[in-house]
């Protein structure tokens, strides 16, 4: 059980402007009783983690079709271990290629949601794993 | 919670204890309670008008401003929560990424979570942590207000109201409500259409309000905040109503007020909250349905649960 509405930030890092998916998702956790802080495109590594630290969220959502995600997910996971937020959920999605996921799960990320994704399963996911941390 | 690390305005700490205090209960007042006596020292500025005026990019460069006369500056930003699932978009921080990577500025969204009044009910509790964290200057962003929600003016020391040109005539300048807020009016968006027309009917309202000797009279300021234009002009502003504050012996009177009002709002949310507590949900329901049938008034049904309580 948590105490609070959970808070999620939704981020696009790197240089592509497509946005469209991350506001769907941004407005599905709404619907589903979330905050969302929503910082929109075009999010250095940096900015992330320092959105994340200072918003205090639960989850981390970045949305990625550039393919730049093996680049710049490394570097945003580093940085949030840099600024001591080594508690929050990370989910990822947009185009993200199979033979990558292995590489995602290792490095942190819970979750890895491509396109065709019903957001109600989404926000359960995030509910089921924030539920089971605050349990342990 | 490490009272150290919070008043060395360390993020982390800073941004714990605005969840402490948002979740409430107990170890919020314990936090405050913590916190008190390091507050008190920031200057509080409230920045509110309606969706869309430009408020968030106008904290942005407000915030810029004070970074370059090296202020550390703290900075709450307020979105709307939904009434329907309790969720909320917090979207102001998406105006403000020049501010991001400077270690002087702190940004937090924060939801209503159901409050009125253009502000959460925790807000005021979120400042004083970013007060004893040691920000000189606390912006706090509302909800894109209307008319009503006039709460900030309760909780800063300086209030901006912004307008937008093209949104009312000088019958709206007129009205009672938010304007009669503002210590300091910011027309935004300088570089559209109107704006001579909206800046005049603002005028005209100030010139309609007798003024005694010592009477602060807000400025009506031009700014296009997108290219920072007219803000260093603003932020002058803000200083000389921050010193006619000070001279006049107006800032005790203003903090008193504030406190008062806090006061009372902390014992209703208590009583309330110890009130209702333990209500009967099924009696409610029972009620509800009475009343919905037109057996029943509200007051007669309101006053049955309150005198069962009390």
């Amino acid at each position: 059980m948590t105490d609070r509405p959970i808070r999620v930030l939704i981020a696009k890092p790197g240089l592509d402007g497509h946005d469209r998916g991350a506001k769907v998702v941004a407005r599905a956790l709404r619907d589903a009783g979330m905050e969302v802080i929503y910082t929109g495109i075009r999010q250095t590594p940096e900015m992330i983690a320092e959105a994340a630290l200072q918003e205090d969220v639960d989850v981390v959502g970045l949305s990625i079709l550039s393919g730049a995600h093996m680049d710049l997910f490394p570097r945003i996971v580093a940085q949030l271990k840099q600024k001591n937020v080594d508690d929050v959920l990370l989910v990822c999605g947009g185009i993200i290629p199979e033979d990558d996921l292995p590489t995602l799960k290792q490095m942190g990320f819970a979750g890895v949601f491509g396109p065709g994704t019903s957001t109600q399963d989404l926000a359960q996911f995030i509910r089921d794993q924030i539920g089971a941390r605050a349990g342990a | 919670m490490d009272i150290d690390a919070l008043r060395a305005g360390q993020p982390r700490a800073v941004a714990r204890a605005i969840s402490g205090v948002e979740r409430g209960g107990a170890s919020a007042r314990a936090i405050i309670a913590a916190i008190f006596r390091f507050t008190g020292r920031a200057h509080l500025i409230g920045i509110t008008g309606a969706p869309g005026t430009g408020k968030s990019t106008l904290v942005n460069e407000i915030a810029k401003q004070y970074r370059r006369r090296g202020k550390r500056v703290g900075i709450v930003a307020v979105d709307p929560t939904s009434p329907f699932s309790g969720g909320a978009i917090l979207g102001d921080r998406l105006r403000m990424q020049d501010l991001s990577g400077d270690p002087g500025v702190f940004i937090r969204s924060m939801a209503t979570r159901g409050n009125l009044g253009g502000l959460a009910s925790t807000t005021a509790d979120a400042v004083k942590i970013l007060d004893a964290a040691g920000f000189e200057i606390v912006l706090i962003e509302t909800v894109g207000a209307g008319q009503n929600e006039v709460d900030i003016a309760k909780n800063a020391h300086t209030t901006i109201v912004v307008q937008a040109p093209g949104l009312g005539d000088d019958i709206q300048a007129i009205k009672a409500g938010i304007l009669e807020i503002a210590d300091l009016l910011i027309v935004n968006k300088a570089d559209h259409d109107e704006v001579s027309a909206t800046v005049a009917a603002l005028e005209m309202n100030l010139n309609l309000k007798p003024m005694q000797e010592n009477d602060w009279r807000p400025p009506v300021l031009k700014t296009i905040a997108l290219k920072g234009e007219g803000v260093a002009d603003a932020v002058d502003w803000i200083g000389k109503h921050r010193a006619y504050l000070e001279d006049n012996h107006l800032l005790a009177q203003r903090e008193r007020a504030r406190v008062r009002a806090e006061l009372e709002m902390v014992v209703q949310r208590e009583l309330v909250t110890r009130l209702l507590g333990g209500v009967n949900g099924s009696k409610v329901e029972m009620l509800v349905e009475k009343i919905a049938a037109r057996e029943l008034d509200v007051y007669t049904a309101a006053e049955r649960l309150v005198q069962e309580k009390l």
